[in-house]
């Protein structure tokens, strides 16, 4: 068996990265990987089309109920779901209370502990959209994911999170090993989209591993809590997310130290690429007349 | 007066000694807290209520500290929550010997621990459930509880519970109980000094704003006062009491030593308060004067000669009646100080002293040692603030040796330099210096004696410092085969 990968998905909050996520991972498991999704986003729907499920039991919602998180069993969180792909959620507080962070510090150690690892070729982390504070940054730091695969658009705010994830991977990177596995394109039909993310990779000192094509197929598998994957198998969306498997099973190793850029880099980049106008300063804070 | 203390070094090349120690940087922030004082200056010309170094060992404590440990901890017949993991309630545990009268468990609660010992899940769930969960099992338990206040731990702050809709709901719930949140999160500020104060403002807030005023019958006099600042360690408020009531003032509350919910209430019907510990209670002195119109005024009952100048200070605001009595009363005890003062001052007559205390006693217990013939020679504040060190230079001499937040390094090293024959600080203090052998005694909780307030507590005092610095152990600490230069 080779060594353990574990990955994590990164991105702006909407930007699709569990979808991305969970139909990538449903295709290397069609490739005879063994998956494991760690879902880390309080929402808990990181595994919704895996488990045809609305949601999954949380770890700490169980923990709560139980009492503490040492009162859980391993086979109490986790669940099984297409082509045998395991599934968790960390979960969380309901919004405005608590603190989400030290719940996915919490549950992560758990796995760990626990042995949720065993036996799996990929750990894959899927992780709220604003690394807010440091316990969202838990998957990136040692011992944890080494490969960050950030989803990101055409658009600038996505680009610019992407810019903001990089940082944060830097961060990480001295100390744990972390490397920036990629940026993976989820179609926006912006204006020269593909252009516009080969260049931003490059600045990053990535590449764009993958440009995945907007199709409402996706959609439509959704409404059915199904990956394209399982939905469609046969369909031009589905031979997408495979070919961003074979690429992602492929890269092992290559993850590099991400140069983030500044503000004005990336302006400027929107510049040249025609998106942006030259800044005109008498624009600025107006309303429309 | 141009009275020099003798330090036996000079200070000033001391101080630049000691400093070499550390790293250019933090010598020359260390530098500004230590000094020489000089007769005349306005201040001691030290910096306070800075954040203390990374890296030095500190003696201060934390918000949390300051409020339930000395304001709100005292206040006997409330239960004090400490929210949060158990380590804070459970090592503030029995209170600062803040004596009190009652039945513990049943109308009182001083040396009882409550804490909501905070498990992960409240951590990331939030706490607030459980919150008010404890608030119904202290009604169902302790039924004569007269109000609970929730001292606020790190985590509160951090994970942004709700304390005060908590407190608001369960309020409405028990017919407008007193129930006051507290956010005294241990990491705000630099000391325990700003714990201090957000206990006063919530006393201000939660107390006298939420409270009808006439809600308990009280019917005034024109000679009750309110004692603010003393917390009753070893008995001082009750030896303090004596004196003010035989004066003919009557005490209608104590802030907050044996203290109760209800004598806070009605203190702003005082004609006057009395604050003894300046630092942790001026904050509600002054409101209650802004908003009652209440004089204050701050006293020292340490040692017979302030405390005689504090009757008279006291006596000044009110009539002729009350001002013979004071004189009545300082003739009375003066037999008692005589005779403590000839059995004792020989004995320690010409002996050294280095303090290191909290806000108030590192200026307020010089007068008593002076009383005995002794001499401080060197003091300094764990969180005093400027006002502080103004009020120093009162009590301080020419030369004495100012250290403010001293490390543990620069405290051995001043006391290894001047020899004192005795050191007065805490706790942690305490073995260092007697394993040098050097006597100490413990001046935060009286080295579990006291009380040492009014004239009852200078007689102790005297006997306390008597013990520790004469007892024949130190004579065996020394080594037989070195003869003594």
């Amino acid at each position: 068996m080779a060594a353990l990968r574990q990955i994590a998905f990164y991105g702006k909050g909407g930007i699709g990265k569990s979808t991305t996520s969970q139909n990538t991972l449903a295709a290397l498991a069609e490739m005879g990987q063994k998956i494991l999704i760690v879902g880390c986003d309080p929402k808990a729907d990181s595994t919704r089309l895996i488990l045809h499920a609305k949601a999954q039991d949380t770890v700490l919602s169980l923990a709560a109920e139980a009492g503490s998180v040492e009162d859980l069993e391993l086979e109490d969180v986790m669940k099984v779901g297409y082509r045998d792909i395991r599934c968790v959620e960390s979960g969380g507080p309901e919004p405005g209370v608590g603190c989400a962070g030290r719940g996915v510090i919490t549950s992560i150690n758990f796995l760990e502990e626990n042995g949720a690892y065993d036996g799996a070729d990929y750990v894959s982390y899927d992780v709220l959209g604003d690394v807010v504070c440091g316990g969202f940054a838990m998957p990136i730091r040692e011992n944890k994911a080494q490969e960050i695969y950030i989803v990101m658009s055409g658009e600038m705010m996505a680009m610019y999170a992407a810019n903001n994830i990089s940082k944060g991977v830097l961060k990480y990177a001295n100390s744990g090993g972390v490397r920036l596995g990629g940026l993976v394109c989820n179609e926006r039909q912006t204006d020269k989209e593909l252009e516009l993310a080969e260049a931003l990779a490059g600045m990053l000192g990535t590449k764009l591993i993958h440009f995945v094509p907007r199709d409402n197929i996706v959609q439509h598998a959704e409404l059915r809590r199904m990956t394209v994957l399982e939905y469609a198998p046969e369909s031009k969306q589905a031979e997408e997310y495979r070919q961003l498997a074979q690429k992602i099973h492929a890269n092992a190793g290559n993850g590099t130290i991400p140069t983030p850029i500044t503000m004005d880099q990336l302006e400027d980049l929107l510049m040249d690429f025609g998106i942006m106008k030259k800044e005109d300063e008498s624009l600025i804070g107006k309303a429309v007349a | 007066m141009s009275y020099t203390v003798d330090l036996g070094v000079k200070g000033a090349e001391l101080i630049e000694e000691v400093l070499k120690a550390y790293p250019e940087k933090s010598a020359k922030r260390r530098a500004k807290h230590l000094n020489v004082h000089e007769e005349g200056k306005s201040d001691c010309d030290v910096k306070s209520n800075i954040k203390s170094l990374p890296g030095v060992m500190t003696i201060r404590g934390c918000a949390y500290a300051g409020s339930k440990g000395v304001v709100w901890g005292p206040i006997k017949d409330m239960i004090h929550i400490s929210h949060g993991p158990v380590g804070c309630g459970q090592y503030s545990w029995a209170s600062r010997r803040n004596y009190y009268i009652g039945t513990t468990g049943i109308d009182s609660f001083g040396t009882m621990q409550f804490t909501s010992d905070f498990q992960e899940k409240d951590i990331v769930f939030g706490g607030d459930k459980k919150l008010e969960k404890i608030m119904d099992e202290i009604q169902e338990l302790f039924p004569l509880n007269k109000g609970i206040s929730v001292q606020s731990e790190c985590p509160i702050g951090l994970i942004g519970d709700d304390i005060e809709a908590v407190s608001k709901k369960k309020s409405k719930e028990y017919d407008g109980k007193t129930i006051v949140p507290v956010r005294c999160e241990g990491f705000r500020g630099v000391s325990q000094s700003l714990g201090h104060h957000i206990a006063n403002d919530a006393i201000r807030d939660f107390v006298f704003d939420k409270t009808d005023p006439n809600k308990n019958e009280f019917t005034g006099t024109p000679y009750d006062v309110a004692i603010i600042g003393d917390y009753n360690i070893g008995g001082d408020a009750w030896s303090s009491r004596i004196l003010l009531e035989e004066m003919g003032l009557r005490v209608i509350a104590q802030w907050s030593g044996d203290g109760s919910i209800a004598e806070l209430e009605n203190s702003p019907k005082a004609k006057l308060n009395i604050l003894h510990c300046y630092r942790s209670m001026n904050y509600i002195s002054r409101h209650m004067e802004e908003k009652y119109g209440i004089p204050w005024v701050e006293y020292n009952f340490f040692g017979p000669s302030k405390i005689e100048e504090s009757l008279r200070k006291i006596a000044s605001f009110f009539d002729d009646s009350i001002k013979e009595k004071t004189e009545a009363v300082i003739a009375k005890y003066r037999a008692l100080t005589d005779a403590v003062i000839a059995k004792y001052k020989p004995r320690l007559q010409g002996k050294r002293v280095m303090l290191f205390v909290g806000g108030l006693r590192p200026r307020h217990v010089i007068g008593a040692y002076e009383d005995l013939g002794m001499e401080v020679v060197g003091t300094g504040y764990e969180f005093g603030h400027n006002d502080d060190y103004q009020r120093t230079t009162h009590y301080v001499k020419d030369g004495t040796l100012i250290y403010d937040d001293v490390t543990g390094y620069e405290f051995e090293k001043f006391v290894e330099a001047v020899q004192p024959d005795l050191v007065g600080s805490g706790i942690k203090e305490k073995y260092v210096f007697q394993k040098m052998g050097v006597p100490f005694r413990q001046m935060h909780s009286w080295d579990y004696s006291g009380p040492y307030h009014g004239y009852d507590g200078f007689a102790i005092f005297a006997r306390d410092m008597d013990m520790a610095i004469n007892s024949p152990v130190w004579a065996l600490t020394k080594t037989p085969w070195k003869k003594v230069a």
